[in-house]
């Protein structure tokens, strides 16, 4: 099983670096879309490699980020019942509620459980038919496709002690946010690779067109992210602004029709907040009313519930590219992986754990001086 | 107290990472305020009458009891030679503490008895006390060993953090990750193209043959929860130098490198339970390395980085596109991605 190391090559790096070098006339701002692409960045030093024209900025696709802590604290409401077993991606359990996190109701005796697989859930809700077994269903049009399935399958099977957390989100419609907001920096974006490997990438075109930016479809590797950003740099330095695809390995221009299919026939794009950046219109996912009878919001009457987030979390201007994480004032400080304020700082995919985790030692250094 | 971030205790206090490197601190060792305790070695290390010791204890509730590669009882008996081991000690005697759940059935508790004695004649040291509990059924895991451990200390070095030099040479002792991987494959029913087995394996012999052949090794640490980046960091935070490692020189086998792919998982943090880092002077290190390979349980071993004086306390790692980054410790264990 080899995949990744020819896509980690240090030379190809250097041959893409000194083609962004060659082509590069003066400062570019580009935001990769997806936080495994963020990791990868600071992980592998990406930016380091770069000119000091090129700014890369963080995107807000990271799903663990973007998940409203209202939403958090639904989960928490939910999860400390005594008849429910919540299933959740291990990535949510970190991320703090108002008040506590889905491991500190773990650690309180609520049933909490890591699936590697939603449709895992509905195994465990026909072995569990005394309990009601809820699934946090959260992300982007990635594991979309997945989480209609197991309702798809739940209706089909009579599952009746199985309903759905939903938090689903879009991307298109967050990119048209952050470029439409007065105090937009973007000028090109490396579009996430794996939500157009399922969507495509034909909602972009309207898109690049409208804002004039140029939108590469980008992969995860380092190779992968030195092209995307020497592709949209050509881009920009030419005046284009067209919709390109880097990752053809895996990004077919119309997508994965099939789960495609399955995302409509189980969900309805509605109006969905944010973490930090707030209500974007149509984009996000709720079930449809055909399959309402799985949505765990009403099921546990939890639909008017609101909560604030803490004043001090600059979250959601470093989720839309106008802050870096660290520029907040908490980082490092206040907010840490073991005592985050906001979700950027818990996920695997968030900027601040990113910045924490690999940048640090640089960050205290210049402070200090 | 330490008790007010954290009410409750959760499953990261136990995960090797931060959170119970903060337990630890903060908690057990103002407790019990040891001079021997506080030098956070694998085991304790003194003067008795003649002779120098080693002690040391430790537990196993690993989920699932049998999975490729090793069991509980394997585990049991070398997770506790190891510690012994990194200690530059001959482990001599074992104490093996049962505590079973009710309802376990007899055959699988005669498979780990078995496991036991096996990997003790293997590994050389003899069992010499022990203990039986039994606890109501869902009080416990099916089976939760405790071993504690003697070894005899034959030479004059201070194998420990402490010792580690600017320019010194880290060596591993072979690919990491394998038992992180073996075990969460078996647990959750991950498969994958080749079964992947656990590195499971007692150390006393790669370590003894180091001693017997005079190299002046500074410290041996065993990989084991946190894996070889939260190692590195412990012996980098105690020893106050650098350590740098390169990405490129460190083996991870694909199959286990595959999963990590899938999982969102770093192979730097995967639990190891028959890996070590050994850190030796830059001039003994290539006799070092042509000693380890002699053993089988550490055929596989290169060298992967070297300590500096730079900035004390900090694991820098050269990777694979020539760009370096810090390796940090994690809060407690890893956890899968979402997409």
């Amino acid at each position: 099983m080899k995949f990744s190391s020819e896509y980690r090559d240090a030379k190809a790096a250097q041959g893409y670096t000194r083609e962004i070098r060659r082509i590069t006339t003066r400062p570019w701002t580009i935001m990769e879309i997806c936080g495994g692409q963020t990791h990868a960045i600071v992980k592998f030093g990406l930016d380091e490699l770069l000119p000091k024209e090129i700014e890369l900025v963080h995107g807000p696709g990271c799903p663990v980020c973007v998940t409203p802590l209202e939403l958090i604290d639904k989960a928490v409401q939910i999860a400390q019942r005594s008849e429910v077993i919540f299933c959740s991606f291990g990535d949510m359990l970190r991320v703090p509620g108002s008040e506590i996190d889905l491991f500190g109701i773990k650690a309180r005796g609520g049933d909490v459980r890591i699936l590697y697989s939603p449709l895992d859930a509905l195994k465990i809700a026909k072995e569990n038919p005394t309990k009601e077994i809820v699934f946090f269903a959260v992300g982007f049009e990635t594991t979309a496709p997945a989480h209609a399935m197991v309702v798809f399958q739940a209706k089909q099977q009579g599952i009746r002690n199985f309903s759905m957390l939903v938090s689903h989100v879009l991307v298109p419609p967050a990119m048209e946010a952050i470029l439409s907001s007065e105090t937009n920096r973007v000028q090109g974006f490396l579009a996430a690779g794996h939500v157009c490997a399922i969507m495509g990438y034909g909602e972009y075109v309207p898109i690049a067109a409208r804002y004039k930016v140029p939108i590469v479809v980008t992969g995860f590797e380092p190779l992968d992210i030195l092209q995307g950003i020497a592709m949209c740099v050509a881009q920009l330095e030419e005046g284009r602004y067209e919709v390109e695809n880097q990752y053809t390995r895996a990004v077919p221009e119309g997508g994965n029709r099939p789960a495609q299919h399955f995302i409509k026939e189980v969900f309805q794009v509605v109006n969905r907040k944010w973490r930090g950046i707030g209500e974007i219109g149509a984009s996000g996912l709720s079930l449809r009313p055909e399959y309402a009878e799985f949505d765990a919001e009403l099921r546990f009457n939890l639909g008017g519930y609101t909560a604030e987030e803490s004043p001090l979390c600059i979250s959601g201007l470093i989720m839309q590219g106008q802050k870096k994480p660290h520029e907040c004032s908490a980082f490092g400080e206040q907010c840490t992986p073991e005592k985050p304020l906001g979700a950027p700082m818990v996920s695997n995919e968030g900027a601040c754990a990113a910045y924490y985790r690999y940048r640090r030692a640089e960050f205290a250094k210049t402070r200090k001086a | 107290m330490p008790i007010t971030d954290y009410p409750t205790v959760t499953l990261a206090h136990g995960g090797g990472g931060k959170l119970m490197h903060q337990l630890i601190e903060k908690m057990i060792l103002p407790a019990f305020n040891s001079p021997l305790l506080e030098t956070r070695h694998d085991g304790a290390v003194f003067q008795l009458g003649n002779a120098r010791l080693a002690f040391t204890t430790d537990s196993y509730v690993v989920n699932p009891l049998f999975f490729p590669g090793g069991d509980i009882g394997s585990l049991a008996v070398n997770g506790t030679v190891n510690d012994l081991s990194m200690c530059g000690a001959r482990p001599l005697y074992l104490s093996c503490g049962l505590i079973l759940e009710e309802g376990l059935p007899m055959e699988t508790l005669w498979a780990v008895v078995q496991s036991l004695k096996q990997a003790a004649e293997i590994a050389g040291v003899q069992l010499v006390t022990g203990d039986t509990k039994v606890v109501d059924r869902g009080k416990g895991d099916g089976v939760f060993i405790n071993t504690a451990g003697v070894g005899i200390i034959e030479h004059g070095l201070t194998i420990a953090p402490s010792s580690v030099k600017d320019g010194d040479v880290v060596l591993l002792s072979g690919d990491i990750g394998r038992h992180g991987i073996a075990i969460m494959a078996t647990r959750e029913g991950l498969e994958f193209e080749s079964k992947i087995e656990s590195d499971c394996a007692p150390l006393n012999t790669a370590v003894q043959a180091l001693i017997s052949g005079n190299i002046g090794v500074h410290c041996l640490r065993d990989l084991t929860r946190g894996g070889l980046g939260t190692s590195l960091i412990e012996i980098a935070e105690s020893s106050g130098l650098q350590i740098t490692i390169d990405e490129m020189k460190i083996p991870v086998r694909d199959d286990v490198a595959g999963a990590c792919e899938v999982l969102g998982f770093d192979p730097l943090y995967l639990a190891n339970e028959g890996r070590m880092v050994v850190f030796v002077p830059e001039n003994e290190a290539a006799r070092a390395l042509e000693l380890l390979r002699a053993d089988k349980h550490t055929a596989g071993a290169v060298e992967i980085g070297r300590v500096s004086g730079e900035q004390g306390g900090l694991v820098k790692m050269k990777s694979r596109i020539g760009t370096t980054r810090i390796i940090d410790m994690l809060s407690g264990e890893q956890l899968p991605r979402i997409c």
